[in-house]
Formats: C-alpha cells, sequence, structure tokens
C-alpha cells in the first residue's frame, strides 16, 4: 500500500517541477445564515494531477470551488496556490468552468474568447492570437464570426471550454465538465485534459457522477453534507475500501477449511465449471489464496473485486446518513 | 482598473455597433420636426379643403350682422321655430342658429342646432363670432368707438434687469429661462430612467444566461458592475450628443428658413447699435424669433453646459447603482418593478415638482432642499440654473450629490455581489438587507 503511493509520485513525467501542491486548503469554513456550507474542509491537491472533487448535490463542492475562485471568501482556514496564500494575483491563473455554463449570446465567437483571455490578464494580441490557435485546433475556424445565440448547446459548450482554458492556466476547475457533451465531444474534452494535464496544468474535477471520473481522476476527496469524509490517492481510496472479495472461475468444486477464508457462493456455469465468491480476512494475501486454491481445485481466472469509486460513494454516504 | 477598463469597452462598444443604437440616435432628432410637420400638413390640408358652411340664423333681435367669411355663410330666416327646426332638418345646411330676444347685460338663450356633434373648433369659432357682435353691440350702447376702446387697451412688456453684477446688466427672460429649465430637466429625468433600465436589463441578462460567474470569477464584481454603469453611461453621452448636435443643426436650419441667421443677426444688430442705438430695441421688438435669439445669447452657455453636465452623470450614477442593484436581485424583468417603482419614485417627484414650483419660484425653500437632496438634485438643480442660484448652494448641491452617488453605489456593490449569485430565490426587501450585510 506505502509502496504504490511512492511509486505514483516517482511515476511524475516531468521531474523539474517541484513537488509544491497545487492547492492546499486547510479548515476552510463557509456558514451562510441558516446552515454551514463547508465545516473545516481540508484537502491537498497534488501538482499535475487530475483530481476529482466528488459529492453529492449540495454537499459544498461549489462553494468550495467559488472560495477558490476568490468569488467568495471563506469565514475560516486557509487556502494556498502553489505554495503561495490564495490572492487576486491567482485570478490568471486559474480556468472555471462553472456548472451553469454561459456565454454572452449577442456577442460574437471571436470576440467573446478575446475578451475573456483578457479578463484573465492576456493582452489583446496575446488574447487574439490564442483565440484563433484554439479555433483552429477545435476546427471551429468558420464560428469566429457567429454569435454564440447561433450556435447549438454542444458547440457553445466548446466555445466555453476553449475560453476556460486558453489563457493555460496552472489550475483548472472543471464543475461538471461533461453534463451536455455528445459522447464525441466528451472524447474530446477527455482528449484536451489529458494533454493540459501532460503540460503541467493541474486539473480539479467537481462532480457527482462518478463513473465519468473513475478512469480519469488520480486523486480524489469526498465531499459530503459539507464535510470532507474521504481523500486520497485512487489507489489508496481503493486499497483502503476494498472488500478482500475475490472471483474465481474453477473447474471441479471445493470447500474451504481453513478459517481465513469464506466462501460466500459458488454458483455453476456449466457442467464442471463453476464461479465462486469468496472473502478473507485483511491479514492474507491474494498469493497465499492461489496457493490453497490450487491445491483444491483448477483455477481457470482469478479477480481481485475492487469497489468501483461509485461503489465507495455510495456506501459512505449511506453510513453518513444512517448515523 | 485595467479590468474595469476593459468591461466599459465591451458595454460601450458592443451598444454602439448595434443597429438599434445607430437607428435611434439618427431617427430621433429627426421623428419630433417630422411629427410636427406631418401634423401641420395635415392640419393646413383640412382647411384648405374645408367647405364653406351654411348657417340659417334666425335673429329676434334684428341686430345681428353675421358676416360671410371663408368657412361660414351667414343666411337669415324667420318664421316658426319648430317649422324652420323641421325644415332645417330636411336642407343641407350645417346648422341653424337661434337668437332670441336679449338683453345685452345677459344675453341667455343663444342656441345653435346641428344635425351632428360640433367639434370644439367650430363650436369656439362661432361663439366668438356671437360674442363680438354682441360686444359691438355693447359698445354702441355706451357710445364708445372702437377706437378709444384700443387704445385704451395697455400692452407692456417687462424689462427684468439684473443688477448683482454691476460690471454687467443682464437682461433676464423668464419665459426662455422656465422653458430652458424644463428641458434640461425632461433630458436628465429621460436620460436617468432609459440608461438606468438599460443597466438593469444588462445585469438581468447576465445573471440568466448565467456568464456572469465566469466574468466574476477574473474580475471584482464592483468592477464588473462599475464597468457597465460607466460603459452604458459613455453610450449615452455619446447618443445625447449627437441628438444635441442634429438637432442644433436642425432648428438653426429651421432659424435660417425663418429668416434670421444667427451670425447675420448679430452683425446686423453691431452695426444698428452703432448708427442709431434707440432703433434697435423697437426693430428687436416686432421680431419674436430675434428676441429668443437674444436671450439665448445672454445665457451663460459654458456655466449651464458644464453643471448640467456634471448633475446628468451624477444623477445618472446615483441611480444607476440602484438599477444595477435590483438587476442583481431579480431573475427576470417581472420580478424587477416591485423594485424599479420605489426607485423611480423621486425621480418622478422631482420631475414634477420641476413644473409645478421650482421653475415658477426658483427661490422658495422647497426648492432649495429639492436642489440639495441627491435624490432630487439632479432633476431640481438644473431646472434652477438659469435663475442665478448661489454658489454655495450649487457647491453643496454637488459634493452632496458625489457623496450621494458614491454612497448608492457602495450599497448597491454589496448587494449584487451577492445577489448575481443567486438563482430562483425569492427575493424582498428583508432578503435585500441581508445580502448587504452578508460578507463575501
Amino acid at each position: 500500500m506505502c509502496n504504490s503511493h511512492l511509486l505514483s509520485y516517482t511515476n511524475h513525467p516531468n521531474l523539474n517541477i517541484k513537488p509544491v501542491e497545487a492547492l492546499t486548503a486547510s479548515n476552510v469554513t463557509k456558514r451562510y445564515s441558516n446552515h454551514l456550507a463547508l465545516d473545516q474542509v481540508s484537502l491537498t491537491v497534488p501538482s499535475q494531477s487530475i483530481y476529482g472533487l466528488l459529492g453529492p448535490n449540495g454537499a459544498g463542492k461549489t462553494t468550495l470551488i467559488r472560495i477558490i475562485n476568490q468569488i467568495i471568501h471563506a469565514d475560516e482556514g486557509q487556502i494556498t496556490l502553489f505554495g503561495e496564500k490564495l490572492n487576486p494575483k491567482h485570478i490568471g491563473e486559474i480556468g472555471y468552468l462553472p456548472e451553469e455554463r454561459g456565454l454572452y449570446k449577442k456577442m460574437k465567437v471571436g470576440e467573446q474568447l478575446i475578451y475573456f483571455a483578457q479578463l484573465k490578464g492576456l493582452s489583446r494580441k496575446d488574447a487574439t492570437e490564442r483565440s484563433k490557435t484554439w479555433i483552429k485546433k477545435f476546427d471551429i475556424k468558420e464560428w469566429w464570426n457567429k454569435k454564440v445565440e447561433d450556435l447549438s448547446k454542444g458547440m457553445a459548450q466548446k466555445v466555453q471550454f476553449i475560453s476556460t482554458v486558453m489563457h493555460e492556466p496552472k489550475l483548472i476547475i472543471l464543475d461538471e465538465p461533461f453534463s451536455g457533451f455528445d459522447p464525441v465531444n466528451a472524447q474530446l474534452i477527455t482528449k484536451e485534459i489529458m494533454e493540459l494535464k501532460a503540460k503541467g496544468s493541474t486539473i480539479i474535477f467537481s462532480t457527482h457522477r462518478m463513473e465519468t471520473v473513475e478512469d480519469l481522476c488520480d486523486h480524489i476527496a469526498l465531499i459530503n453534507k459539507s464535510k470532507k469524509i474521504l481523500e486520497g490517492s485512487k489507489k489508496q481510496v481503493k486499497d483502503k475500501y476494498r472488500a478482500n472479495t475475490y472471483v474465481i472461475d474453477h473447474r471441479g468444486a471445493f470447500t474451504l477449511a481453513e478459517n481465513n477464508y469464506n466462501l460466500k457462493d459458488q454458483t455453476v456455469l456449466e457442467d464442471d465449471f463453476y464461479q465462486s465468491v469468496i472473502t478473507t480476512i485483511p491479514e492474507t494475501n491474494p498469493n497465499r489464496l492461489i496457493r490453497d486454491l490450487t491445491e483444491v481445485t483448477e483455477v481457470h481466472s482469478f479477480i481481485e473485486k475492487i469497489p468501483t469509486i461509485s461503489e465507495i460513494f455510495i456506501t459512505l454516504v449511506k453510513d453518513e446518513t444512517h448515523e | 482598473m485595467n479590468k474595469t477598463w476593459l468591461i466599459f469597452q465591451r458595454e460601450f462598444l458592443n451598444r454602439v455597433q448595434k443597429k438599434s443604437f445607430l437607428i435611434a440616435t439618427i431617427l430621433v432628432p429627426l421623428i419630433f420636426p417630422a411629427i410636427l410637420a406631418v401634423m401641420v400638413y395635415v392640419f393646413m390640408k383640412q382647411e384648405e379643403s374645408a367647405v364653406k358652411q351654411t348657417i340659417e340664423v334666425y335673429d329676434a333681435t334684428g341686430k345681428m350682422q353675421f358676416e360671410e367669411d371663408d368657412k361660414y355663410k351667414f343666411i337669415p330666416v324667420t318664421g316658426n321655430l319648430d317649422q324652420l327646426k323641421t325644415a332645417f332638418n330636411l336642407s343641407d345646411h350645417y346648422a341653424l342658429l337661434y337668437i332670441p330676444e336679449i338683453e345685452l347685460a345677459n344675453p341667455e338663450g343663444i342656441t345653435l342646432y346641428t344635425k351632428e356633434n360640433l367639434s370644439i373648433l367650430r363650436m369656439e369659432q362661432l361663439k366668438g363670432k356671437i360674442e363680438d357682435l354682441i360686444h359691438g353691440l355693447k359698445l354702441e350702447q355706451f357710445n364708445i368707438s372702437r377706437e378709444t376702446l384700443s387704445s385704451l387697451k395697455t400692452n407692456i412688456r417687462l424689462h427684468n434687469i439684473n443688477i448683482s453684477d454691476p460690471e454687467e446688466e443682464k437682461e433676464n427672460n423668464t419665459q426662455s429661462l422656465y422653458a430652458l429649465g424644463f428641458i434640461l430637466g425632461m433630458l436628465i429625468y429621460f436620460f436617468v430612467m432609459i440608461y438606468g433600465m438599460q443597466i438593469m436589463l444588462g445585469v438581468i441578462d447576465e445573471k440568466t444566461s448565467k456568464v456572469v460567474e465566469v466574468i466574476i470569477s477574473s474580475v471584482r464584481p464592483f468592477q464588473l458592475m462599475l464597468g457597465k454603469i460607466l460603459g452604458i453611461a459613455a453610450v449615452g453621452l455619446l447618443q445625447f450628443t449627437i441628438w444635441a448636435v442634429l438637432i442644433s443643426v436642425l432648428s438653426s436650419a429651421t432659424l435660417g428658413l425663418l429668416g434670421v441667421d444667427m451670425a447675420d443677426q448679430q452683425t446686423m444688430e453691431q452695426v444698428q447699435s452703432m448708427q442709431q442705438p434707440d432703433a434697435q430695441v423697437q426693430a428687436n421688438n416686432n421680431n419674436p424669433v430675434v428676441e429668443i435669439v437674444k436671450i439665448i445669447d445672454k445665457i451663460p452657455i459654458l456655466y449651464i453646459t458644464f453643471n448640467f453636465i456634471f448633475y446628468f452623470l451624477g444623477g445618472y450614477l446615483l441611480y444607476g447603482a440602484l438599477f444595477a442593484a435590483v438587476g442583481s436581485a431579480v431573475d427576470n424583468q417581472q420580478e424587477a418593478q416591485q423594485f424599479t417603482l420605489p426607485i423611480m419614485m423621486p425621480l418622478l417627484i422631482s420631475y414634477f415638482a420641476l413644473f409645478m414650483f421650482i421653475l415658477t419660484d426658483p427661490h422658495s425653500t422647497a426648492s432649495f432642499w429639492f436642489s440639495i437632496i441627491p435624490f432630487t438634485s439632479p432633476i431640481a438643480m438644473v431646472g434652477r440654473l438659469g435663475f442665478d442660484v448661489p454658489l454655495w448652494e450649487l457647491l453643496l448641491s454637488q459634493v452632496l450629490l458625489i457623496a450621494g452617488f458614491i454612497f448608492t453605489t457602495w450599497i448597491a456593490g454589496r448587494v449584487y455581489r451577492i445577489g448575481i449569485l443567486m438563482h430562483g430565490s425569492k427575493v424582498n426587501y428583508k432578503v435585500l438587507a441581508k445580502w448587504f450585510m452578508m460578507k463575501a
């Protein structure tokens, strides 16, 4: 477990980057008059990672994101960005795609991209150049002079994505990034996100739809009811919540005498072929189980049943509500 | 500040480049003279084409001598009134006028029978004719000739000369100043209303299109609000400047058509005053247009222009911030109404006060207070500008106006920063107060 964690650090493609955290939050609290939106939330987002900020609707994700974007301010706690205390200078280093997408309907695509980039601190010349590059990259050059109101929803989403990343922010925050994208465009956006990460950006995904980020994220944090209830690398989290459950396809029925194992289920697949589900006590390891199994049956496949993030999330949220 | 400038630019350019802006800017100065011209034209056409109407006159006194003119022809009739009425109904005559035996001192019972309802215009015309005749008969009765009467009639012009400045004796024309104050006050009223609404709609648009969240992740809400208010102010100023130029060009063209060329008239005056100083006054008295032009020349243009622009902008900024706050609080225009009415009240009140008492009595206590309080001063003080406002009053009013718009902008900014992020919540004044107090 520990090894794998270390490994993920040494695996960094770009070793020149200092292992400074892209973002840290310590004990961030935000209170509204009638409820607590964030309660002592602490997070560490490693540099150049894709970080999934997960949680059900109303958990406080958007509040946290707004605080990072300095749209609102925390009542308590501190946030640092690349080692510095959060300050107005950071605005140009963040790219933010809000959940509620919005562009000026009456403004032309080109003008709009330039305007947004200028607001992020680019000069007009740079802003123009980059807008043109991106629009070429997304193969939507013919939209340059079109008004946003004449675009389809998917088209507008592309424009909005460009406006989020074109100033090459070091930290990109995407709130529900795939809502509203068709599968083709979602693929395109995923590709761009991976490219941005490779170039050195850190990406925070915020979503309540785990399945969309399961594959993409390196790190995740779970927020529920204003509190962080889980944080870590994907591997760490999965290790923590592995159920020590294995699914084995085998030929020949068997029973297990040892106390360490618990044969949960054994079903017939075909003739003499079976599928069995075994849980073990945490202290054993898969190798031992395989060894023991080979003595009693002919093993055809051996899979550890690892919970998906979504399953972990549901278990945790359920636990919370039961408490 | 740089970002406020970017927002300012976008607001300005985006609006100025719209076709509707171009159309409104060019058409408005043309529309008013055009409407006027059309109305005059229609009226004249109507007059020309009007058929001469025949009126039967049953004059029991026998003394009324109606004269035929280009509108009416009078034919005397006699007999039984009821029979006359029946006959009239069958005829194609316009009306039957019945004048019973009347006492001149108390002429009663004069009746006009018609087949249709009379227009006010014709009613007045005929009434005037009858009154004239009775008036004449009365004069005869008292043995007064018309010449004597007209020599009794007195008509003077009261010259009002302000001598507070011994260097220069200014001749005032209260009526022109009244008109000037009225027009300037009205301009401010409309400017604040039209462009205040524009601010509000702009904010609502940004809020409903959800673009605002992206923007305020790049700029502070206050910068966004300020940039928008100033940008729209620039649009308004540009539009009003173009209107002013177009209207003055058009009106001097019209004056030119009337035979009064401003430059010519001035040189003419100078020549005249050198040659025969007394003749000038007389000559001018005969020509009301020259008179007005003369008064306009006397009004301290620079003083009024400067102060007008000051109150124009000051009033706009004061109210504009409030309109922005309202826009930020609501999700659509309908919802906004409950908040815009209280904002517009002081504007409306000062607008009514302007022609009810400020212009008629610019130095009264009420006028003073209206022109000092920031919410009413933009309209009230502009109305008083022509009437020698004491400098200390002017300065006090201006300082208070500046303080006023800083105050409203501050309040609005606090509501705005929270409001633009709130969707679908039911907003009332309590909620606004809560937002105002909230920490961001």
